[in-house]
């Protein structure tokens, strides 16, 4: 276990506390930069999805993790961001243009919601988010002359200083990677400078967090906006990432799962942003494999354990048909998300504190430590 | 007039489905200050189970009926048992979550279960009309009114005028002080779980004959129901069915008399504004 | 004219009148202590005159400025602070971002700055932290400095609210009710710290109390109210001593 001597306050301001971090995250990112010439093109299709998702993880944190409100409305968000590359791109405006014109409009639209929003707590916001949500899913397809409504909208090749950018060459997904890092850079700016500070204590109390000067109206503004336009430049990327983009593709199912993205991270710290979206985009391949290979070493293990050939077959056959059945993916989801709330609130990066915690404290580990305290409901309704 | 009247009839009557599912909201969110979003999920999987008893098993409808009733009365407490009762107490978005999860996961398995086609339920009412003159009225949507009637009815005596029901509006005020005075807080929960599931299936044996039963009617008629819940004032009894009933016109005069395209318009969206 | 004043102020729920023509002043640098039965209007008038409360009627001034309109978050900034009854820290931060939030009404940085962490930013964040670091020491909560709030016992919580509260360099801090829930020790360190505030801060304090001890020992003047009516106003013997103020608490 490593003691921290803190000798100047500069200790508590730095992004990384002691040098072990600086290795472990420079490795990191050394190993994230040869990974185009490692990894298979599917898998980089998949890490570039990784990014955008950790992108909107870490506004998403923002919003709901840090100030306490939440939205099921992200999706219209990177609608706004993708839908307005897209058009700008039509009349040939650059790169760098229609990127910052992405955000800084889903900003405002976002600081939009935001003040209606200050009135609302609770599932009310959450109501009023998805309400969001829908209204711009059907603008999308009833505002054709701008939209193309229903028929999506095609989206060129990312053009960047005159050079093209296809979706899946390294260049693009060294750009997505770099987005990310700059978000969670910021991120964390924020996080140590008095504006984070307003967030967290608008999440903790109001009341609070008013008298001590706070503007909590214009914080909680500040913080949609914020959370809004990262997760705009996040639909920048996902446009070009997918060449097409149609309502369809951004409905309250993608909302929920970029909530999820954060509640299987961890919604206290940024690493849950990007482990969640990890864990989301993995699933993918992951139930790809589960069709392909899975039936097979079943079947071979039940073979080793002395099951007949008939046996084996059968078994490889019944697990073909569970893996290839159709709704298998949000079963899962269901079952994950229910499985995290119940056992795992602190999400993937509470687990590995916890684990860490233990091998430091060894063998001194409380379980208690990480208890959840209860707070017993009392009506909303009559404050 | 005519048709005037017709369509009234028939929005009434799916105005009493998103009634009945803004119902089961509003029960659940009175009891525990939680708010179901597999409210709708629950009315699918009550239809299903109707479909297996009825249109599987060839039971007899009304043996069916409260066959189905039952099975999902009981469903609903497992659910309520296993899924919300560890996290009562935190905070209300970690169980809007693990709602939305149970949703998901009831979809798909629902899916895997009964398939992706749309299914059909038999009932008494499917084929006969009411003729009044020239008025003709389908039995179906009928018997939807009447049902929801009676279900309110019910549902109002037994919120006010009984000891659980006072028991349930205690427990949802101040959960710890409840508990306290002895009212077994846990009990409650779970029975108001049964009763919103049982009413949920209702709204799905009773919408059978007018929608089919497909593994997506829960999430669709969900969003629906939703505004007419909040429209009520979310904790009103009669206002969440008064809200349906509205919506449900709505809709079906918009469909009627608005051009192609103002039809599928979202109530949630007019309804936002309203529940600050 | 006073240092802070409220006129004539008065809340009123629907018939009943939690705050009811209530006038007092508190001179610079002194120490008064609202004291009454349950339910006189003491919260109340914490609460209005930091602005959860709109009053009915009256008008509050503090340092000859009128402040009865200001924003909640404005009242702050004027210089005047507070604690809680029920204690409202954020418990899911460590004490000392609890701390470095009282110094908000400071921080003059821009959202665009704070993203990219300029100089000036760091600067201010060390500034800050100096402070924090002052009043740290001055109320000892060395121990605590990186304790996340919802692990600490409630005595620790009382201080902390304390300190966030002197964090933002307050002209005039309301105490409601600094010793409820503290054990016997734990309300001497609390008085020894209230009259500190006032001796080596020059902090001005208005504070409403139960515990007449800790009143008599800290307080140079005392109101008393009963049913949002002042009953008596002068030093804690005289109250103390005052008839009404007798009948009330005894009901006779």
């Amino acid at each position: 276990m490593r003691f921290m001597f803190k000798t100047d306050y500069e200790d508590d301001i730095k992004l990384f506390p002691h040098s072990g971090y600086i290795v472990t995250y420079g490795v990191l990112l050394a190993l994230l930069l040869i990974a185009p010439h490692v990894l298979s093109s599917y898998l980089m299709s998949q890490l570039v999805f990784v990014c955008i998702y950790a992108i909107v993880g870490v506004a998403l944190l923002i919003l709901t993790g840090f100030t306490g409100q939440a939205s099921l409305g992200h999706a219209a968000f990177l609608a706004i961001g993708a839908y307005t590359a897209a058009y700008l791109q039509k009349y040939n405006v650059p790169f760098p243009v229609y990127f910052l014109a992405a955000g800084l409009l889903t900003g405002i639209i976002g600081a939009m919601v935001g003040f209606p929003a200050l009135r609302l707590t609770g599932i009310y916001l959450v109501i009023a988010t998805i309400s969001f949500a829908l209204i711009v899913e059907e603008i999308l397809a009833r505002w054709e002359s701008v939209t193309h409504g229903n028929e999506g909208m095609r989206v060129k090749a990312l053009s960047l200083l005159g050079v093209t950018v296809p979706r899946d060459s390294p260049t693009f997904y060294y750009l997505c990677l770099a987005v990310l890092v700059l978000t969670i850079v910021g991120t964390l700016n924020l996080l140590r400078s008095p504006t984070g500070r307003a967030f967290v204590a608008i999440r903790d109390s109001e009341t609070a967090a008013r008298s001590m000067g706070v503007n909590v109206a214009l914080y909680k503004v500040k913080s949609f906006a914020i959370s809004a336009a990262i997760t705009g430049f996040a639909g920048v990327l996902f446009a070009h990432k997918l060449s097409f983009i149609s309502p369809e593709m951004f409905t309250l199912q993608l909302s929920i799962e970029f909530i999820i993205v954060i509640l299987i991270g961890g919604t206290f710290s940024l690493h849950g942003a990007v482990l969640g979206a990890i864990f989301i985009v993995m699933i993918d391949p992951f139930l790809t494999y589960l069709k392909d290979d899975m039936p097979g070493i079943i079947a071979g293990i039940a073979a080793a354990f002395g099951a007949g050939t008939t046996t084996a077959g059968n078994i490889q056959a019944n697990v073909a048909a569970f893996a290839s059945l159709n709704g298998l993916k949000g079963a899962i989801y269901g079952i994950i998300i229910v499985l995290f709330v119940l056992f795992e609130p602190l999400g993937l990066y509470g687990r590995w504190l916890k684990i860490k915690l233990f091998f430091q404290l060894f063998p001194l580990y409380k379980r208690a430590t990480f208890k959840r305290q209860k707070i017993y409901v009392k009506s909303e309704r009559n404050r | 007039m005519l048709d005037f009247v017709q369509q009234l009839v028939s929005g009434v009557a799916l105005g009493c489905v998103y009634g009945l599912i803004a119902l089961g909201f509003v029960l659940v969110y009175k009891a525990t200050e939680v708010v179901n979003f597999a409210q709708g999920d629950l009315m699918m999987l009550g239809g299903f189970f109707a479909f297996t008893f009825i249109g599987m098993m060839g039971l007899n409808y009304w043996l069916g009926f409260a066959g189905a009733v039952a099975a999902m009365a009981l469903f609903g407490m497992v659910a309520e048992r296993v899924v919300v009762r560890p996290i009562l107490g935190y905070p209300q978005f970690s169980i809007i979550m693990v709602t939305i999860g149970l949703g998901y996961f009831l979809r798909s398995v629902a899916g895997m279960i009964w398939g992706t086609d749309d299914l059909k339920i038999d009932t008494p009412f499917s084929q006969g009309v009411l003729r009044m003159g020239s008025l003709v009225l389908a039995y179906d949507k009928l018997s939807v009114i009447a049902a929801t009637m009676i279900l309110c009815t019910l549902l109002w005596l037994f919120f006010n005028k009984t000891m659980l029901g006072t028991a349930m509006r205690a427990s949802s005020e101040n959960m710890l002080a409840a508990y306290y005075m002895g009212i077994p807080v846990k009990r409650v929960v779970s029975v108001v779980w049964a009763i919103s599931a049982a009413v949920a299936t209702c709204a799905g044996v009773l919408l059978a004959p007018i929608t089919f039963i497909h593994s997506n009617v829960g999430l669709v008629l969900g969003l629906k129901a939703f505004p007419a819940a909040v429209l009520g004032g979310f904790g009103s009894i009669p206002g969440a069915v008064v809200g349906g009933v509205l919506i449900g016109v709505i809709e079906s005069m918009a469909g009627f008399y608005l051009p192609e395209g103002g039809r599928t318009s979202r109530p949630t969206s007019c309804c936002s504004p309203c529940c600050s | 004219m006073s240092y802070f004043r409220a006129e004539n102020l008065s809340l009123h729920f629907g018939g009943l009148k939690a705050v009811d023509a209530v006038s007092f002043a508190v001179e610079k640098g002194e120490i008064l202590s609202i004291i009454g039965p349950n339910g006189a209007g003491k919260s109340s008038i914490f609460n209005l005159i930091s602005r959860i409360y709109r009053p009915t009627s009256g008008r509050i001034f503090f340092e000859d400025q009128d402040i009865t309109e200001e924003a909640p978050y404005d009242i702050a900034k004027l210089g005047i602070a507070r604690t809680f009854q029920n204690i409202e820290l954020f418990e899911n931060a460590t004490v000392l971002s609890n701390l470095l939030v009282g110094r908000h009404r400071h921080s003059t940085t821009q959202l665009w700055q704070e993203l990219l962490f300029l100089p000036s930013v760091r600067a201010n964040e060390k500034v800050h932290r100096r402070r924090v670091e002052q009043v740290i020491e001055f109320l000892d909560l060395e121990p605590y400095r990186d304790k996340l709030i919802s692990g600490l016992p409630y005595g620790v919580r009382k201080v902390i609210e304390l300190a966030r509260a002197l964090c933002s360099e307050p002209k005039l801090i309301l105490l409601d009710e600094p010793s409820s829930g503290l054990n016997v020790e734990e309300t001497d360190d609390m008085s020894f710290w209230i009259r500190d505030l006032k001796n080596e801060l020059g902090v001005t304090v208005l504070m409403v109390e139960h515990d007449m001890s800790l009143v008599n020992r800290v307080s140079d003047r005392v109101i008393a109210l009963n049913y949002g009516r002042v009953l008596a106003m002068g030093s804690p013997a005289e109250v103390q001593q005052h008839p009404d103020v007798v009948a009330a608490y005894l009901g006779a």
